[in-house]
């Protein structure tokens, strides 16, 4: 069977639809009137053999473990070339020169310029969509949630847990989804200042990249001080909360945020009015309204070139109704547009902090056990992390066991925003294009 | 110009002044303590999501555990989580913790190669290879090098380059798709060089233990010079696992 889901953003809800095909048919493709489909279905071409008459760009995806395409390995990727005696590549990765996981760019390029960039993912691949239904008690699931992208750690738990609970029908107090907004908010401000901090050092800006960099440490310092991990693992659990929120820990974080925000702000303001910097991020890595509406891309990836996308606007889960978010759009797509989204985007997010805590509901002590998950249910869940939008999708079978789970990351969408950007851009620039989107091998690769 | 100083002195000092010595806050899972007293081991056997827990004697082994606490919430009287965040060792089976061990996590001196001290002590730079980490590993290694921790101060550095580096911290389970590159990258490291695992999933596999979209064979007949537990490992534990690594012994 196939499902396709599409979030109707105006409407606030979600469309679905379903097909009975058979894994040796061969299909027309959607990507040929649409471009935002084409992941998806090289995604189903890899996992299950199903053949595109018309697809332009029929290539492997993350080259997973069970592939059904299983001729075709990682070393072997089939590479768009230009033949030309003028033009030469440039290969960069898997491994890269920074502490960062493993992906490869390859460049076409004209001296310095860049004409095309293709982006070959795959080596983060753990197999973590069949280890969900292999893993059978919640606590591992649950786990494997919280590995998916280990730098969105209450993005994809909150992910997971919501759609958990659905299935499991089962309503979240109110102390379970404040943790959840609030856990997600403060991800939100830690990733992105530690994020201005690169694009410092990737403009080789010595001064930003220490103090943004040191402005992350008393955020995800605060995750330390609440559930005992600097990343948040641990503290978003299914019907569950073993660190209730409290007024100690409200004190602590209102005193965080005060020292944080006069520091934030005083660095901020050196950095976005000095010519140097700005001269490397303006009009640097474009992705125009029309290509980025063409890819489909989603969070800052479509909040940078005028489309308001964000699930916290127009789906919104946990706390989220209360808060009425007003998405931060910005216009040019370029690397100042993701950056100063990062900047307004960490300053809403502390009125929102300060909003939650004005209201801290008190712990339910008598809590309800989550019942066995609903047999022959398809549940779907969709949460605004900080980079964006990520879905996660279970059904279950007669007796209410996993048999499918889909997990899709922010960056499914976006790779391909970053492939576009750096194209007329000289090879230089290509480091903090790619910092500006900081997107996720990890959770592409699953 | 004034600016720049101003911001610089509006941050004051913000560096760690003595790794060896630093705190972390008490809801902090660092070293766990098993305590003695009957308990149903078969239940905890069964919570642990990653098999680190096993019965009879009940012990913990840091190279599986995701450090989640769980079992501390099912049975605090029994198994608690101390701060003591000095877990790194070059010993795999110190990392398994006993019923009634409440004694420091060291290194085995007899394991450490002599030409570890005499090369490194002064200077060591390390090439990372991250094999399916899910970047919690990757930020908290960058996180050494930064103001805060700066690990810099004692010439531990990670390089861009395995022609430069002094050896290799691998974080993540390694996935079949990067073990050829690993390798690779390996090879290319000059002798002599040291190994590091940094973090469960890169010790054991940790959640992804069993799943076969890994190829762990790299470290088969490899001696590993440091074992970093931790989901992720926090730059405190490396930091010091690595100076108690390349420190001179008498």
């Amino acid at each position: 069977m196939l499902l396709c889901c599409i979030a109707d953003d105006a409407a606030g809800n979600i469309l679905v639809s379903s097909a009975l095909v058979n894994c040796s048919q061969t299909l027309p493709s959607f990507t040929a009137q649409r471009l935002a489909f084409h992941k998806f279905e090289r995604e189903i071409n890899e996992n299950f053999g199903i053949e595109y008459i018309d697809h332009p760009w029929l290539k492997p995806v993350r080259f997973p473990q069970n592939r059904a395409t299983g001729q075709s390995t990682i070393a072997n990727y089939p590479f768009f070339r230009i033949e030309s005696e003028e033009l030469h590549e440039v290969g960069v990765g898997p491994i890269h020169a920074g502490v960062i996981e493993p992906g490869h760019f390859r460049f076409i390029c004209n001296g310095e310029q860049i004409l095309h960039l293709e982006i070959q993912l795959g080596y983060q691949h753990r197999g973590i969509e069949s280890l969900f239904l292999e893993k059978k008690k919640l606590l591992q699931r649950t786990t494997l949630a919280e590995s998916i992208a280990g730098d969105t750690v209450a993005g994809h738990t909150t992910a997971f847990v919501n759609l958990w609970e659905t299935l499991c029908g089962y309503e979240a107090d109110e102390d379970l989804q404040f943790t959840r907004t609030l856990a997600l908010e403060l991800e939100r401000i830690a990733i992105h200042t530690g994020d201005l901090s690169a694009i410092c050092t990737d403009i080789a800006y010595q001064l930003g990249s220490s103090v943004f960099g040191r402005l992350r440490t008393p955020v995800i310092n605060y995750f330390q001080s609440w559930c005992g991990n600097r990343f948040a693992k641990s503290l978003i659990r299914a019907g569950q909360n073993h660190f209730p929120f409290n007024e100690t820990l409200a004190e602590q974080l209102l005193k965080m945020l005060d020292a944080f925000e006069p520091d934030f702000d005083e660095m901020w303001a050196e950095f976005h009015t000095l010519p140097s910097a700005l001269s490397r991020l303006e009009k640097t890595g474009v992705v125009t309204k029309e290509q980025v509406s063409n890819i489909g891309t989603v969070g800052m990836a479509a909040r940078m070139s005028s489309i308001s996308r964000d699930i916290r606007a127009t789906h919104p889960h946990d706390l989220y109704p209360t808060l009425a978010h007003e998405p931060i759009i910005k216009h040019h797509g370029d690397v100042y547009s993701r950056t100063h989204i990062r900047y307004d985007e960490i300053k809403q997010s502390i009125s929102y902090i300060r909003r939650l805590l004005e209201k801290i509901p008190p712990e339910n002590k008598d809590r309800k056990a989550l019942k066995k998950p609903a047999a022959n249910a398809f549940s779907i869940s969709l949460t605004e992390g900080w980079r964006g939008e990520i879905c996660h999708c279970a059904i279950t079978d007669e007796r209410g066991e996993l048999v499918h789970y889909k997990v899709k990351d922010t960056s499914f969408h976006n790779w391909l925003a970053l492939a576009l950007a750096v194209r007329n851009n000289e090879i230089s620039d290509f480091p903090v294009s790619n910092k500006s989107f900081d997107l996720s091998y990890c959770g592409h690769d699953l | 110009m004034i600016d720049n100083l101003k911001i610089l002195l509006h941050q004051g000092k913000q560096y760690i002044p003595d790794v060896t010595t630093a705190k972390v806050p008490d809801v902090f899972r660092g070293r766990p303590i098993i305590h003695p007293g009957k308990v149903d081991e078969k239940e905890l056997v069964e919570l642990c999501p990653t098999g680190a827990i096993s019965a009879s004697p009940l012990r913990i082994d840091l190279g599986k555990c995701t450090f989640c606490g769980e079992c501390a919430f099912a049975c605090p009287e029994k198994i608690s989580f101390t701060t003591d965040h000095k877990i790194a060792t070059n010993d795999r089976q110190r990392l398994v913790i006993v019923e009634g061990d409440d004694s420091h996590i060291k290194l085995n001196p007899d394991l450490i190669r002599a030409e570890i001290s005499s090369y490194f002590s002064g200077s060591l730079k390390l090439r990372q290879v991250s094999a399916g980490g899910d970047n919690s590993c990757e930020w908290e290694l960058n996180a050494c090098g930064n103001v805060n921790f700066d690990m810099g101060r004692f010439g531990i550095e990670f390089v861009a380059s395995p022609r430069h580096a002094d050896g290799i911290v691998i974080t993540g389970p390694i996935t079949e798709n990067m073990a050829a590159l690993l390798q690779i990258c390996y090879d290319a490291t000059p002798d002599p060089k040291i190994i590091i695992l940094a973090g469960t999933d890169a010790i054991s596999g940790g959640i992804f233990e069993d799943s076969p979209a890994l190829d762990r064979r790299f470290l088969d007949k490899k001696q590993v010079d440091l074992y970093v537990p931790g989901n992720p490992v926090h730059p405190l534990t490396f930091i010091n696992g690595v100076l108690e690594l390349i420190r001179r012994r008498k």
